[in-house]
């Protein structure tokens, strides 16, 4: 009896934080921002509960479409960050020496240490008209004049992928990093060539890691503001953005509670059908040990 | 024929030799071992023959072909991992038709060939299984069947008995011996146990510090070893170290801190006045004087019961211990601790070899 109720306690005393903190801070707030969208307002300070808002959505395409660039584009930035960060991570976990190996995992997570405001304008510095890169194809007269290299999609997408390749690398690291060398042995000895090697073990040996890494990064990449804004600047047209415009300059919150539920019941959905077209699934890749 | 044959091969890793000019042949269809213990290059050795090391000096050939310029991805050598490397995200009949399908059989083939080799390994119909659902014998089976299916020239085994707990290795030992002798392939087994080595092998080498110390039957290994090292690695032995005090007709008369006693001399640098080890296997040492033997006075220190194994510990004047065979068969004799003995073992039945310096 004692010992049952001594792990009932423990138990309530490790979730309570955990309730806390979901309740509190995730399901109570988007719930609100649930109740808010489904507020019609029909005068001042007078509302009725309704779906106007996201008949509203539908009906301005500019809305939508807006959110099927961002769901794309970031579908493309977490395609980038994969084959980008693959390499890195398979050469750290792999191949380089096991004494160097932890200074270059430090090396990758030592942007983290600015902020993203910070690492957004050293974008700016380099990208701009007047900036590092316009002044040196100058000086080597590639071209004649001064180039504006921010204020585009590739700029964007390319500044995006930047930020969140971090957390496609780490993922990828932990499981290639507890994958046993003797299985790529085995692959190799058992009449493997490189490419079968690549695809018929660490891709699949890899593959919860490049799920999570997919998540997060898509996840990150759909919900940012800071590098669309900076580096597209007003062409941009980043979903969060919208949101950003709802809630702070037109102050209509019942309009950017919607925007809020859209965004995240789209992106949920993308990653609900990555995970059906690539045949995984949370349970057997990310809740796999 | 020899399937596998290496010459004079080293490898070294910056100043350290880990395979020092190592030649041996293996003759189709045996069973080879490779025994010593660990960090002795063994698994080095069995590395450079499966292509993931490439050697300093010296050649590997299978079937009479140097395999040096082959990849290993093309070598026809196949290897048992010592932690067997199964492919977790396959299942039982994937790992194995993996090798097939490397090698562009059609589909057909496979299934029955995959079939037809867990059949002869004793585990039908187990295709659909996780590699996980399997006991730890099982997986050792299968990660032999999923080399054997592609008929390999050589199939190298590293320690794969290891992870077992005792009583499964000691089952599977007999399982291996029987599946080389079914699938009639040359094995080269690396262990550093050498009951395992004893019990499988029709010919077994012994490596110590990068080189061969001998290579031989498990009987001459046991009953004739070449050198100290081999005498005390191989099987369980008595050792006292000593000096040679004459020497007539290759037996040697050892002055020991114990008394002097009489040994085989083995190796041409046991002379007089040379330090030397003797070595006497406890099987061989009895209760009681022999004729024209060795003996020496000790009190029993205690009495070790191990079934066909026991053994007596007999402390000797010079307060070393010594272990006699017991008798249990006989009922022990009325033994029990305290009580003087004098004990014996005919003067062949000891070797002296000179001590390493």
């Amino acid at each position: 009896m004692f010992r049952s109720d001594a792990s009932k306690l423990s138990l309530i005393l490790l979730m309570t934080p955990f309730v806390l903190w979901i309740g509190l801070l995730i399901v109570l707030p988007q719930l609100g921002i649930g109740y808010i969208s489904l507020r019609e307002k029909v005068g001042p300070r007078e509302y009725e509960l309704g779906l106007a808002n996201y008949i509203d959505f539908i009906n301005e395409p500019i809305y939508w479409n807006t959110l099927l660039r961002t769901a794309w584009m970031s579908i493309l930035v977490t395609a980038l960050a994969l084959l980008v960060g693959f390499p890195v991570a398979y050469y750290i976990a792999k191949i380089a020496q096991q004494r160097s190996r932890a200074a270059l995992f430090l090396l990758c997570l030592i942007p983290l240490w600015v902020s993203d405001l910070v690492r957004a304008f050293g974008w700016i510095v380099l990208l701009r008209e007047t900036g590092v890169v316009s002044g040196m194809l100058q000086t080597a007269g590639l071209i004649s004049g001064p180039v504006e290299l921010l204020y585009n999609d590739v700029t964007v997408v390319i500044g995006l992928v930047y930020t969140v390749v971090l957390f496609m690398i780490v993922p990828l690291f932990s499981t290639l990093d507890g994958m046993d060398n003797s299985l790529l042995e085995a692959g190799y000895n058992l009449g493997g060539s490189r490419v079968t090697v690549f695809r018929r073990i660490v891709v699949p040996y890899a593959m919860p890691g490049i799920v999570a890494g997919c998540i997060i990064t898509f996840m990150l990449t759909a919900g940012s503001y800071l590098t669309p804004i900076l580096l597209g600047g007003k062409n941009s047209s980043w979903f969060t953005e919208q949101i950003y415009d709802q809630f702070i300059t037109r102050y209509n919150w019942e309009s950017g509670a919607t925007f809020g539920v859209l965004l995240l019941g789209f992106t949920s959905f993308v990653v609900w059908l990555g995970l059906r077209l690539t045949g995984q699934s949370l349970a057997n890749t990310v809740a796999k040990e | 024929m020899d399937d596998l044959q290496c010459d004079g091969l080293t490898k070294r890793f910056g100043n350290f030799t880990a395979v020092n000019d190592v030649s041996f042949a293996v003759p189709s269809g045996s069973f080879f071992s490779i025994l010593g213990p660990s960090g002795c290059g063994k698994t080095t050795l069995m590395r450079m023959i499966a292509g993931f090391e490439n050697p300093s000096k010296g050649d590997i050939k299978i079937k009479g072909n140097s395999v040096l310029a082959t990849p290993p991805n093309k070598r026809n050598v196949k290897m048992v991992f010592q932690h067997l490397a199964l492919f977790p995200m396959m299942n039982v009949g994937e790992n194995i038709a993996y090798g097939l399908r490397c090698r562009g059989e059609p589909k057909a083939d496979i299934a029955h060939k995959v079939a037809a080799v867990l059949e002869r390994i004793g585990l039908p119909g187990v295709e659909e299984k996780e590699v996980a659902q399997l006991s730890g014998g099982q997986k050792q089976r299968i990660a032999i069947a999923r080399c054997m299916v592609l008929e390999p020239d050589v199939l190298l085994l590293d320690e794969p008995l290891g992870a077992l707990d005792l009583k499964l290795r000691e089952r599977m030992k007999i399982e291996l011996k029987l599946l080389q002798h079914q699938f009639d392939t040359t094995f080269l087994y690396i262990t550093h146990d050498q009951s395992e080595a004893l019990v499988m092998s029709d010919n077994v080498a012994v490596m110590n510090a990068g080189r061969f110390e001998q290579i031989g039957t498990p009987q001459e290994l046991y009953h004739s070893p070449a050198s100290g090292f081999v005498a005390g690695f191989v099987g369980d032995t008595n050792r006292w170290k000593g000096r040679v005090v004459s020497i007539a007709d290759g037996a040697a008369k050892v002055q020991t801190a114990a008394g002097e006693i009489v040994a085989a001399a083995s190796g041409e640098d046991v002379a007089e006045g040379v330090e030397v080890d003797v070595f006497v296997r406890p099987e061989a040492i009895e209760l009681g004087v022999p004729e024209n033997g060795n003996s020496l006075r000790g009190k029993v220190d205690s009495l070790l019961f191990n079934g066909a194994n026991s053994r007596i510990l007999v402390r000797i004047a010079d307060g070393e211990l010594i272990e006699v065979n017991y008798p249990v068969m006989d009922g022990g004799g009325g033994l029990s601790a305290g009580d003087d003995v004098e004990i014996g073992w005919a003067r062949e039945r000891g070797r002296c070899f000179a001590a390493a310096r």
